[in-house]
């Protein structure tokens, strides 16, 4: 009786996780799709936009036109040349710097071709940026800004994360005492961008007390020993990452306190309260175990938003980031390192949308892969 | 009308709410004190004038202000029209053959610590022939009268004592030394090194011939002092109160403009698309995913670099990408829900149609939500017009507190220690973004039931 129970029931199981395979493997095929045609929208549209739909060709080539005739005035300055030769001249430059930037062939076929290599992530080569070596590859001017950007936006967003959720976990328990109360008075505060705060602080420390350095990332010359030199880099670290941490920290506690607070108040939590579980424990299991997911999101979120850097901050600090250098390249109509960041961005994005599908599932027994989406 | 009572009377209960709403009051009166004080027309010819408007400011002077907290009170500027402004005499006595004098006489004092950077006089003179003739003088507190220049004077002249060679030498001589700023000389003690001011009643003498009949002198007397106006001036000797007063209205316009349209245009969009589901509601999620990749701000500054820095095709842009964000969605789900209330289901019975469902019964009811999320999303978009203006995108004709941070920050303002050019515009922002902050933050806490009592 009971092997033929069993017997009965493997294939049950079987047929189970196979056709929750299925479903997994369904949603998984649907939504790669689904973020593939985004991304490659996504990327063409920030092509259309960094071109303005082909306007950048005529701003570049009256550009190319102008320096050319200069040029071209300057070499034949004390020169006796005919004038229809100095023409041919003109044209000859101009035609070849124009095949050097790609503007013979229509810009639509070139805007295919840029969507095509960039998806791919060819970044190819800028048009007028170089990098501190030298190089004009994208992928060198880009990767060559990371650790400044990395080292400003990742020190100053991890210590906003980790110290405003756990200053809200703090303030959850203590709903409506002094500290809960000043954090809701300031959280307007939050209101103003980081640079304005920045310049309040350069004002103060630089300006004022001398401490601090105005900007930059390292004194020049820099010093010699590693230690000194990341000392010194630390230094001028202090003012652009507080500006980024004092601008977004009390609206994100009050944030992460409501939202603990609209979870410290559910049933299950009241029950745990009247069996007399030790305080700890309902923090652990009760309220953070069911907001675990919303803190993930919250954390990928920030980890790819790091790639961003902050344009405004990185310029009011003179910080040599990618927010900076991206701001440069528009200056520039540099649309190739535009477009580059942004494709990397946009992968990066979908990349951690489709990732946290799964890690939702895994912290929360609640969510079923592919379930409850239609 | 209740419930707006009952809401009204909450609000009461946070004394956050009360002041900004406070704040965002006297913003609006001084946006409106700014329009009519200077018509738009006149604020931009004082903006963008050029040292024709501006000739009668000195350089980067701070506001009269700061005279209330430093030690050496500094002089403050001031310009004067003889006939027009009270105490600048001028008295016209003609002669027979048709020549006559004109006298003008100005009584000023000086009980600074600091000497002026600059003194000069501007002529305005009608003749036809023969050009009238001016001699300047100014009598000191101690009863000497020092010889200033006597020139023939052209039809517009300016007249600028530093830059008289025959003023510079007889200044020296009086002062026993070669002086840097010749104009110190005139309100110094003779002889002293270095200069102590000799304070007291200063009166400027210009005795001016005519030749002609009908030919007339016209005299305006400029004092550039260390201090000028309430706002101070920049380093193009423009007056600050234009862009701190005008700022207002524009940040204000900008703000509240740019909340209003993205939080109406997203909701209705979002109404539409719940209404209607199906394709509609699928194309709406996925413009939102696509929006999400776009770098906003880089998109925004490359249409301020590419194509135009008018503030309002900048508004523009900013709207079209903020429509497709994160609003969109909280909208939907509030709407999803609200569709299956009953009495959409009525209104469905007696055969309303889609667009007074939409508009009728699903909009009204998430206003109340609306409030808050509009009035919180006022000063990221006002920061976020100063941010441009800082990164040097700003409009290039009006004056608004974003454009004189980033000017001040150009010209290196607070390695310079003039802290007043930056700290008024910051100041100014700070503010309106903390009014509307305060207030919409009051406002989410009463609308919003999940925030109700935490």
């Amino acid at each position: 009786m009971t092997s033929e129970l069993s017997e009965k029931e493997v294939p049950k199981v079987e047929s189970a996780t196979s056709s929750s395979i299925k479903r997994i493997a369904r949603f998984m095929g649907f939504r790669v799709i689904m973020l593939i045609v985004t991304i490659v929208i996504g990327v063409y549209a920030t092509i259309l936009i960094a071109n303005m739909g082909g306007y950048v060709d005529t701003i570049m080539r009256n550009n190319i036109r102008e320096t050319t005739i200069m040029e071209v005035a300057q070499l034949t300055a004390n020169k006796a040349i005919a004038p229809e030769a100095r023409q041919k001249m003109v044209q000859d430059m101009i035609d070849l710097e124009e095949k050097r930037l790609g503007l013979d062939t229509p810009f639509v076929i070139r805007s295919f071709n840029y969507l095509w290599n960039g998806l791919r992530l060819e970044l190819g080569r800028a048009q007028y940026m170089v990098s501190d070596s030298g190089s004009r590859t994208v992928r060198l001017i880009l990767l060559e800004r990371l650790p400044a950007t990395l080292l400003l936006m990742g020190s100053s967003q991890l210590i906003l994360f980790f110290v405003s959720v756990f200053l809200a976990l703090m303030l959850s328990r203590s709903y409506g005492s002094f500290w809960d109360k000043l954090v809701i008075a300031l959280s307007p505060t939050s209101a103003a961008p980081p640079w304005f705060y920045g310049i309040f602080f350069i004002l103060i420390f630089a300006a004022i007390l001398k401490v601090l350095p105005f900007g930059g990332m390292v004194d020049s010359p820099p010093p010699d020993t590693t230690i000194g030199y990341a000392l010194n880099v630390l230094k001028h670290l202090i003012l652009p990452a507080s500006s980024l941490i004092v601008a977004a920290l009390f609206f994100s506690i009050y944030n992460w306190r409501t939202f603990f607070l609209i979870y410290s108040s559910e049933d299950y939590v009241e029950m745990a309260k009247a069996k007399g579980l030790n305080a700890r424990d309902i923090e652990r299991r009760y309220i953070l175990r069911p907001t675990l997911p919303t803190i993930i999101t919250n954390f990928a979120l920030l980890l790819i938003g790091l790639w961003t850097g902050a344009t405004i901050t990185e310029t009011v600090f003179l910080w040599p980031g990618l927010g900076r250098t991206i701001f440069r390249a528009i200056g520039y109509y540099d649309t190739a390192v535009i477009v580059g960041s942004t494709i990397i961005y946009a992968y990066l994005l979908a990349f951690t949308v489709f990732l946290l599908d799964f890690v939702y599932a895994l912290v929360d027994p609640r969510v079923k892969v592919g379930g409850g989406n239609n | 009308m209740n419930s707006l009572k009952n809401a009204l009377r909450e609000i009461k209960r946070y004394p956050s709410a009360i002041i900004g709403f406070i704040i965002v009051m006297m913003l609006v009166a001084l946006a409106i004190f700014a329009m009519i004080k200077i018509p738009y027309q006149e604020a931009i010819r004082l903006w963008r004038g050029g040292e024709e408007v501006w000739y009668m400011n000195p350089k980067n002077a701070p506001p009269v202000w700061y005279n209330w907290f430093s030690k050496d009170k500094l002089p403050e500027s001031f310009v004067v029209k003889a006939g027009v402004d009270e105490g600048f005499t001028k008295v016209v006595t003609t002669k027979p053959d048709g020549s006559s004098t004109i006298d003008f006489e100005y009584n000023f004092t000086f009980d600074y610590d600091v000497f002026p950077p600059e003194v000069f006089l501007y002529f305005n003179t009608i003749f036809d022939q023969r050009q009238p003739f001016a001699s300047v003088s100014m009598l000191t507190p101690d009863g000497t009268e020092i010889m200033i220049g006597d020139f023939g004077i052209p039809t517009k002249y300016t007249y600028r004592f530093s830059q008289d060679d025959r003023f510079i030498t007889r200044i020296n001589r009086i002062m026993g030394r070669e002086m840097i700023n010749p104009v110190e000389g005139i309100f110094a003690v003779p002889q002293s090194d270095p200069s102590v001011p000799l304070k007291g009643d200063y009166k400027l003498i210009i005795k001016g011939v005519t030749f002609e009949e009908g030919s007339d002198i016209d005299a305006e007397f400029v004092f550039h002092g260390r201090v000028a106006g309430w706002f101070g001036t920049d380093h193009n000797r423009r007056d600050l109160s234009v862009a701190m007063l005008w700022g207002a209205p524009i940040a204000l316009a900008f703000g509240l403009l740019a909340a209003l349209g993205t939080s109406l245009l997203s909701m209705i969009i979002a109404a539409i698309g719940a209404w209607h589901g199906g394709w509609l509601d699928e194309l709406i999620q996925r413009i939102t995913e696509i929006n999400l990749v776009l770098p906003f701000l880089a998109i925004l500054i490359m249409v301020g670099t590419f194509y135009s820095r008018s503030i309002w095709i900048i508004l523009g842009v900013t709207i079209a990408l903020s429509i497709f964000t994160g609003a969109i969605k909280t909208d939907r789900a509030i709407f999803l829900q609200v569709k299956e209330s009953t009495y959409i289901e009525a209104a469905r019975a007696y055969g309303a149609n889609d667009f007074r469902i939409i508009f009728r019964y699903l909009i009204p009811r998430i206003i109340p939500l609306l409030i808050p999320t509009l009035v919180q999303a006022v000063p990221a978009y006002v920061f976020l017009e100063a941010s441009l203006a800082v990164l040097g995108l700003g409009d290039p004709v009006l004056p608004t507190w974003g454009k004189v941070i980033n000017d001040a920050e150009t010209f290196g303002a607070l390695y310079k220690g003039m802290y007043y050019w930056i700290l008024q515009p910051a100041v100014l922002l700070m503010f309106t973004g903390l009014g509307f902050a305060m207030l919409g933050f009051a406002l989410d806490r009463i609308f919003n039931p999940r925030l109700r009592g935490m």
